[in-house]
């Protein structure tokens, strides 16, 4: 029995604000995996600012126009030049993402604490972990939107360049495969880059802050190590230590993996040492992936909600 | 049917016990969980929704055990959380269809259901707004909806009051009253306020210190203390020793007098008590004891 003496002014008052029925929902209701995919695919709009107000898709926006815009001028020297005997672009695929490593900083910057830190600052995870998703769901969806957007980012100048070479009508085959090489250097930067920025972006609430840390790590490493690099190359002489110094920065590391895979030429002073240690980077890779993974599932274990 | 049952549900933190042995059966309809700040309420809900391991015991929702099946279950359950949960810098339509995708409803379902819970909640315009300048009561509106929005079997309402000014408290218990009235949904809401839930429950859960102090039924608390309030023209010490005189047992609080009332014949004494000294009588009701005053003597605390 309900208290009547209660109910009957309260139900006579809200039935005059929003007195409609109520329909329940029978429809079809979608598997974890697939709700996972559209965490995925609404992080992946948020990080370029889709759906959001202008401001938020100005860096996004911004940043791959300045991407973009070298690999126009490439694409457009190699037609022009391949009238005057040039047979490849001017850049090798291989290289791009290393070229332009400071808009890429400055991206993910600002993509992976718009993909984890507003959750955290506004407490919104009891929100999605009351509902079927899992806590590495989460985990594993912001990660691979974060990824897919900086594959984004270097992929599409990639392909751009591309287009270039085949409109210069540079050996097709070859264009090709360092294309592909590219292509698969591209998603090693992503994955490592996005995971050590998410890692950072976890960590702090404040968008600042985030921002700031990923800078920081991201540059201030490879600044560092590449001056490092070309003392220890140059005024020691030592081209293998030099070559090792390569695991320490995330730029400079897979970079090392594309010259031992692909035999592309090293972006930084000095590449790894030839033969078997090139796998090691390689293996470095992976680890740091695996690493940043697992601290990103430790972390959010322990997310109170 | 129970739509909740828990078995010894314990939940230690380092140095605090949040939940002690918790065993209680909860039904459909809307029911009322309250308890001191503290008291291990907000504790409960997060152990039943799977948000939180507890410590011992176990417990089953909708027939889901929280430990084994918790993905089952939070598909069909709804969760308003006690504290500020909503992103600032989206719309709350943009939310709550976000929300409702989590919960596995497809784009199409997900904006259609979206439109028309913010309509039952009674956001209008603002919808369209960044949630950031919206007013404490458009949040909580909020925040109720995105519990609702994917058409759960029960929603768990922490504090849905909190920070609410008293005509906005009002319609937030309106509010939850027709979840269960008019959306045949299953409602367990905390309060730390007995008054508010007396007026909206089925039934009350009360928890002290993570002790089960008390499960029954509203009715059963307001029926059991009922008394008939008198009042008469006459002076009330007058008044009282007339009544008592008829072999009424009497109780003054200020101008008005309380008898025990047992059964029907105790109107019929009133009455015949004032028309015999020749009161006027002003009022002759049958009162209802507030849950807190059953209380009060069983755990001076309960109430904040």
């Amino acid at each position: 029995m309900s208290s009547p003496d209660v109910q009957g002014p309260d139900a006579a008052h809200s039935g005059v604000i929003h007195d409609i029925g109520y329909r329940g929902y029978t429809g079809p209701r979608l598997e974890r995996r697939a709700i996972a995919v559209g965490l995925y695919t609404h992080t992946l709009r948020g990080v370029f600012g889709l759906g959001r107000s202008a401001k938020s898709k100005v860096v996004p926006f911004g940043m791959a126009a300045v991407m973009l815009l070298p690999a126009i001028v490439i694409a457009a020297v190699s037609v022009v030049g391949s009238g005057q005997g040039l047979t490849e672009p001017v850049l090798a695929y291989t290289r791009f993402a290393m070229t332009t490593q400071a808009s890429l900083a400055i991206f993910l910057a600002v993509a992976a604490p718009n993909a984890v830190s507003l959750d955290l600052r506004f407490h919104t995870l009891p929100l999605y972990l009351s509902r079927p998703l899992e806590r590495p769901d989460y985990v594993r969806a912001k990660l691979a939107a974060v990824a897919t957007a900086v594959f984004l980012l270097l992929a599409v100048p990639l392909l751009v360049m591309y287009l270039g070479a085949v409109a210069a009508q540079f050996d097709a085959g070859e264009q090709t495969v360092q294309f592909l090489q590219g292509l698969v250097g591209a998603a090693l930067f992503s994955a490592v880059l996005a995971s050590i920025a998410l890692v950072i972006a976890s960590l702090t609430g404040r968008r600042g802050f985030g921002i700031a840390g990923i800078i920081t790590v991201l540059t201030l490493t490879y600044a560092v190590v590449s001056a490092a690099q070309g003392f220890v190359a140059f005024d020691a002489e030592n081209q293998a230590l030099a070559g090792w110094l390569g695991l320490l920065s995330p730029m400079t590391l897979v970079d090392g993996v594309q010259v031992w895979a692909f035999g592309a030429e090293p972006s930084s002073p000095a590449g790894p040492p030839p033969g078997a240690a090139g796998a090691v980077f390689l293996a470095a890779v992976v680890l740091l992936v695996t690493a940043c993974y697992a601290l990103l599932v430790r972390r959010y274990r322990k997310v109170k909600v | 049917m129970p739509v909740i049952t828990t078995q010894a549900l314990t939940k230690r933190y380092p140095g605090v016990t949040a939940l002690d042995g918790l065993t209680v059966d909860i039904g459909e309809g809307v029911t009322g969980l309250v308890g001191a700040n503290g008291a291990g309420k907000s504790t409960l809900i997060k152990i039943l929704l799977g948000l939180s391991d507890a410590t011992a015991g176990t417990a089953q929702v909708l027939g889901h055990d929280i430990s084994a099946d918790a993905a089952a279950l939070r598909r069909r359950v709804g969760y308003m959380p006690e504290h500020d949960c909503l992103p600032g810098n989206m719309s709350a339509t943009e939310l709550v269809v976000h929300l409702a995708r989590m919960s596995g409803l497809p784009r199409d379902a997900a904006r259609e259901r979206t439109a028309d819970t913010l309509r039952h909640v009674g956001l209008s315009e603002e919808r369209y707004r960044p949630i950031g300048g919206y007013s404490t009561g458009m949040k909580q509106r909020v925040k109720l909806a995105q519990a609702l929005v994917h058409d759960p079997e029960i929603v768990f309402l922490d504090e849905p009051t909190n920070g609410l000014d008293p005509a906005g408290r009002d319609e937030m218990l309106g509010l939850v009253r027709r979840i269960h009235t008019d959306f045949g949904i299953s409602v367990l809401v905390t309060s730390h306020l007995l008054g508010e839930l007396e007026r909206i429950c089925d039934d009350v859960v009360v928890i002290d210190a993570g002790v089960l102090l008390r499960s029954s039924s509203v009715a059963d608390f307001t029926q059991a203390s009922a008394e008939l309030a008198v009042e008469l023209t006459a002076d009330a010490d007058t008044a009282a020793e007339a009544l008592a005189g008829a072999g009424l047992t009497v109780r003054r609080e200020g101008r008005l007098l309380l008898a025990t009332l047992d059964g029907d014949e105790t109107y019929d004494r009133v009455r015949d008590v004032s028309a015999d000294h020749g009161f006027g009588l002003v009022r002759l009701e049958r009162r209802r004891h507030h849950i807190a005053d059953v209380f009060e003597e069983e755990s001076a605390d309960v109430i904040a």
